[in-house]
Parts: structure tokens; C-alpha cells; sequence
């Protein structure tokens, strides 16, 4: 049924390699974005948490702008509506970027900007989750509130949300698709353009399903495997099926969810 | 001397001076007077033991003295600092007060080793090598240098808890607060906490220590001050409170923790 991937399209090339060549920008948005969100996402869920009222209110309305607002919506806004409100040069440069970056840098921009406020939402919720006690033992051994969070909170944070940040490399992951609507020929436009050439919509939309449900099984066994490697020694008694003990929610002992 | 001067930085402590002054200190939670006008002075090397009923106030005060919470009016004075909103650093006053928890509170992610130098090296800026002999050094006194590789979790309660007497020691605090430092521990425990709280008061240490422990109050407390709602009702030598206590509030807790 597979056999029209071996077919060569109307530009030469085997289906197969469009596939392939969608796959690539499709993981590349996918990896940079994430650093991106994640990078991102650190620091505004940190910023909700901290005492200073300003940092706590700008993080807050960064996660509800960029959370509430539909990522296709998002994906419009960054590729039709931002180069004209930025100066006319950096517009017109921006809209001349040859085909593939044009598309590319606004929908690494929409993907990692979107998937940065859940991040926030993550970090700000395994922060609320530690013991008070943890904030305060630092506090009490003078640490400053910068030291407190990098060298206590934000590790121990980070460790219990493993499985949520699961979700939402998942999630970037998915949500690559929505940029063919700008334009960028990732892996579901590429099956798109096979099916519209060939005809064989089941074909080339389930090969494109087969790759995503593989990446994302990899993706989930990377998580279970680093949730595996940071768990402190100590903590939780290992659950007795691996795909349990990725669930397990791991508090520290007083934590409360 | 005149206590109503502000002490400045920079003076630092004198020897004569008290480890700690409060005077007529007041703390609401909401609408609630958790605290209701306390006077208290600690002499360095003094050991003094806070006692009453639950909700008394003694959690409320004692971390109002390294600020983790603030006091709403009266003034509080801390080896030579006086914490009020003003103060710049307050983190520098807190490298100078060690605070012993319940609930222990060591850092889970790192271990014992590294429980006990982080303060140092991070809040103090002492040279990793130098920060590791003190750190041993300590928890050899607490007796359990052989857990040093180990993770909290890893430990018993008591020895989470002398681990955190540790860490707080290795910051070379010129005061050691604890909160009920037993509480949470099985009974078969408290003694090597308390064990090691003595030796802590007989090298001369500044304490000041919130326990229902009588037995270890009668044996280390320079002096004992009993809170209740909010205030403090008596404060007398570990003998003279025992035997006869001024109040009838005194005497009715007594009568509940020595049954
Ligand atoms: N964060 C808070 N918000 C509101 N009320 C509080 C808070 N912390 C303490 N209180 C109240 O202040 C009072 C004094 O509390 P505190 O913890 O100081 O008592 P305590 O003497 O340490 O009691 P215990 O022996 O039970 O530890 C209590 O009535 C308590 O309910
Ligand atoms: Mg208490």
C-alpha cells in the first residue's frame, strides 16, 4: 500500500524523500522551539512565584496572552499581522525571507512563545508544590532569593514536573502541524502534496500518521528514561511498571499537589 | 547602655551586648494578634527554652527573629541588627542565626555533604575545599560523617535532623534557633537530638529553643519563658519554673506535658 512512496513526484523526487524532507522541518521546529518554550517557560513561571509584584504580574499576563489565544490564531498573527506593525525596513525584510526561514521563523516564534506559557504553567506548579519549608530552610541559611530558587527550588521543581513537561514536548511536537497553514512544508503539507498528486490520500496520510506516532513513542521513552536518571536517591519507592512510574507523582515528603 | 539606638552595621556585635533584644513586639495574621507585645532578651551563650500550649505564638516568634516572618510593630535587635524593613540584607543577618526546623527541611535533591556546603559556599563565598573540612567536621560532631554521600531520604528522622543542626552550624551562626526540633521524631530519636543540643549549649552557644522536651529544659535552659495567646506570661530559671510557677496558666501546662 506503501509502494506510491517509491513513485517519483513532479519534482524528481521520491515521495518517500518528501516525507522525509517534511520530517526534517517538522523536528526542527519541534527541537528548537522546544529549548525555546522551555527556556522561556523557566523563567516566566519563575517570575510568578517570585515576592517582586511587578515581575509576578507581567509573567501572569504573558502566560494568559500567549495560553488563551488559539495557536492557529497565534501562527496568523506572527506570519500576516507582526511584520506590518514592526518599522517598514525590518517588515520588508522579514517578508523577504527566502521560502523556507519566511515561514519558519514565525512559526518557531508562535510554537515556542505558546508552548512557553504552559511551560510557565508547569514550573509555576511544581514551585507551588515544594514545601514551604524548602524556601524558608534556604532562606534561613541566607541564601538570597536568586541563589534559593537556582540551587533549591527550581531543581527539585523541575524533577516533578517531568511528566507534565512530557506532555508538552508532545504537544510541540503536534502542534508543528499547524504551520503549513503559513506555508512551511513540514510533514503533514508534504503528505498533503503527495495525496493531492497521487491521489492516495490514505497512503501518504498514513505513512505521515505511522512517523508521528513512532517519534512521539521515542519521545515518551527519552522522558520516562531522563524522570528515570533525576530522581533522587531516597525519594519515591520505584513503582513496579516502568509506564506507572512515569505517572507516579513524586512529591518531596509534606509536599501537598 | 541605651537599647534605643540603633545599632549600626558596621559596629558589630560587642560581647556585652545582648545576642538578642524584642521590645514590645506585635504580629497579626490578618486580624488575628499572633504576638501581643513581647519583651525578651537573650545574653550571648545564654540557652533559653520557650514553652506553652499549642498556638501560643512561640513558632510565630521565634522565626520573627530571623524574619522569615516580619513583626508588625515594636523592634526587634539580632547580634547587633535591627530587622525591620529598612535593612538591606538581610541575608547577611541570616549567615549570622542558624534555624533548626520540625519538619528538618534539608535540601532532598543534594546530599548530606552537600547539604551542609551549599550555604557556605554560595551565601558565604567559602572556597569549596574549606567549606568540605568544616562540613566534616561537624557532622563528625553529630556523629554521622559515614552518611555523607547519602541523600535525606536516605536517613532516619534523627539523623536527618542532626544533619540539619549541622548545616546550619557549618554557616559558624552566632545563634541557633530550633522550633520544636523532636516533635517530628520517633520516640526512640529524641535523645540524639537532644544529646547533641546539649553538647551545643555547653560549648556556649546563644539558643534559643521552642520544645515540649521538660526533662531536656531542666537540664540545659539558663532560663525558661512560657507563652501563652500571643504573649509572654512568666520567664524564670528551669528551677524556679518547675517547682513553683507563678501562673495558674503556667501550672494548668505543666500539669498537661508532665502528666
Ligand atoms: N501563616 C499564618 N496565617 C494565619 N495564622 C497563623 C499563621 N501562622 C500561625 N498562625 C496562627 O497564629 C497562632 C500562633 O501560631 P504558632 O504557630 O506561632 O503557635 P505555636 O505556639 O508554635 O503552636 P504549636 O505548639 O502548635 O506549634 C495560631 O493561632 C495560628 O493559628
Ligand atoms: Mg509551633
Amino acid at each position: 500500500m506503501f509502494t506510491v512512496l517509491f513513485d517519483q513526484g513532479s519534482d524528481g523526487r521520491m515521495y518517500g524523500v518528501w516525507l522525509l524532507s517534511g520530517l526534517g522541518w517538522t523536528l526542527s521546529l519541534a527541537f528548537f522551539g522546544w529549548w525555546l518554550a522551555f527556556a522561556i517557560g523557566l523563567v516566566v513561571g519563575i517570575g510568578r512565584t517570585v515576592e517582586n509584584r511587578t515581575i509576578a504580574i507581567l509573567s501572569r499576563v504573558y502566560v494568559e496572552v500567549f495560553r488563551n489565544i488559539p495557536v492557529l490564531v497565534q501562527m496568523f498573527l506572527w506570519y500576516f499581522v507582526v511584520p506590518e506593525l514592526l518599522p517598514a525596513s525590518l517588515g520588508t525584510w522579514i517578508k523577504q525571507m527566502p521560502p523556507p526561514w519566511g515561514a519558519f521563523f514565525p512559526a518557531l516564534v508562535c510554537l515556542s512563545f505558546y508552548t512557553a506559557a504552559r511551560v510557565a504553567e508547569q514550573v509555576r506548579a511544581g514551585l507551588e508544590a515544594l514545601p514551604a519549608g524548602q524556601r524558608e530552610a534556604a532562606a534561613a541559611l541566607g541564601l538570597t532569593e536568586r541563589r534559593t530558587y537556582w540551587l533549591v527550588l527550581v531543581p527539585q521543581a523541575l524533577r516533578l514536573i517531568v511528566p507534565s513537561l512530557t506532555s508538552e514536548v508532545m504537544g510541540i511536537y503536534k502542534n508543528t502541524s499547524v504551520a503549513l497553514t503559513i506555508g512551511l512544508l513540514e510533514l503533514t503539507a508534504e503528505a498533503r502534496q503527495i495525496s493531492e498528486e497521487t491521489f492516495q490520500t490514505f497512503a501518504a496520510f498514513g505513512a505521515a500518521t505511522i512517523i508521528y506516532l513512532m517519534l512521539a513513542l521515542a519521545a515518551y521513552q527519552l522522558m520516562s528514561w531522563i524522570d528515570e536518571r533525576a530522581r533522587i536517591p531516597g525519594t519515591a519507592p520505584p513503582a513496579r511498571r516502568k509506564s506507572l512510574r512515569l505517572l507516579a507523582r513524586r512529591l518531596p515528603e509534606g509536599a501537598s499537589p | 547602655m541605651n537599647m534605643h539606638l540603633p545599632t549600626p552595621r558596621l559596629a558589630g556585635p560587642a560581647q556585652a551586648e545582648p545576642a538578642i533584644v524584642l521590645e514590645g513586639v506585635t504580629k497579626f495574621y490578618g486580624g488575628f494578634r499572633a504576638l501581643n507585645h513581647v519583651d525578651l532578651e537573650v545574653a550571648r551563650g545564654e540557652t533559653v527554652i520557650i514553652c506553652g500550649p499549642s498556638g501560643s505564638g512561640k513558632s510565630t516568634l521565634i522565626r520573627c527573629l530571623n524574619r522569615i516572618e516580619t513583626h508588625d510593630r515594636g523592634r526587634i535587635v539580632v547580634n547587633g541588627h535591627e530587622l525591620t524593613d529598612a535593612l538591606k540584607d538581610i541575608a547577611a543577618v541570616r549567615r549570622e542565626v542558624g534555624m533548626v526546623f520540625q519538619s528538618f527541611n534539608l535540601f532532598p535533591h543534594l546530599t548530606i555533604l552537600e547539604n551542609c556546603m551549599l550555604a557556605p559556599v554560595q551565601a558565604r563565598g567559602i572556597s569549596r575545599r574549606e567549606a568540605r573540612e568544616t562540613a566534616m567536621h561537624f557532622l563528625s560532631k553529630v556523629r554521622i560523617p559515614d552518611q555523607a554521600g547519602k541523600y535525606p531520604g536516605q536517613l532516619s528522622g534523627g539523623q536527618q535532623q542532626r544533619v540539619a543542626i549541622a548545616r546550619a552550624l557549618c554557616m559558624r551562626p552566632q545563634v541557633m534557633l530550633f522550633d520544636e526540633p523532636t516533635s517530628a521524631l520517633d520516640p526512640e530519636m529524641v535523645k540524639e537530638v537532644l544529646d547533641t543540643m546539649v553538647g551545643l549549649a555547653g560549648e556556649g552557644m546563644t539558643m534559643v529553643c521552642v520544645t515540649h522536651e521538660m526533662g531536656f529544659a531542666r537540664e540545659v535552659a539558663d532560663r525558661v519563658v512560657f507563652m501563652d495567646k500571643g504573649a509572654v506570661v512568666e520567664q524564670d530559671t528551669p528551677e524556679r519554673f518547675f517547682s513553683a510557677p507563678a501562673s495558674e496558666r503556667a501550672r494548668e501546662f505543666l500539669r498537661q506535658v508532665i502528666h
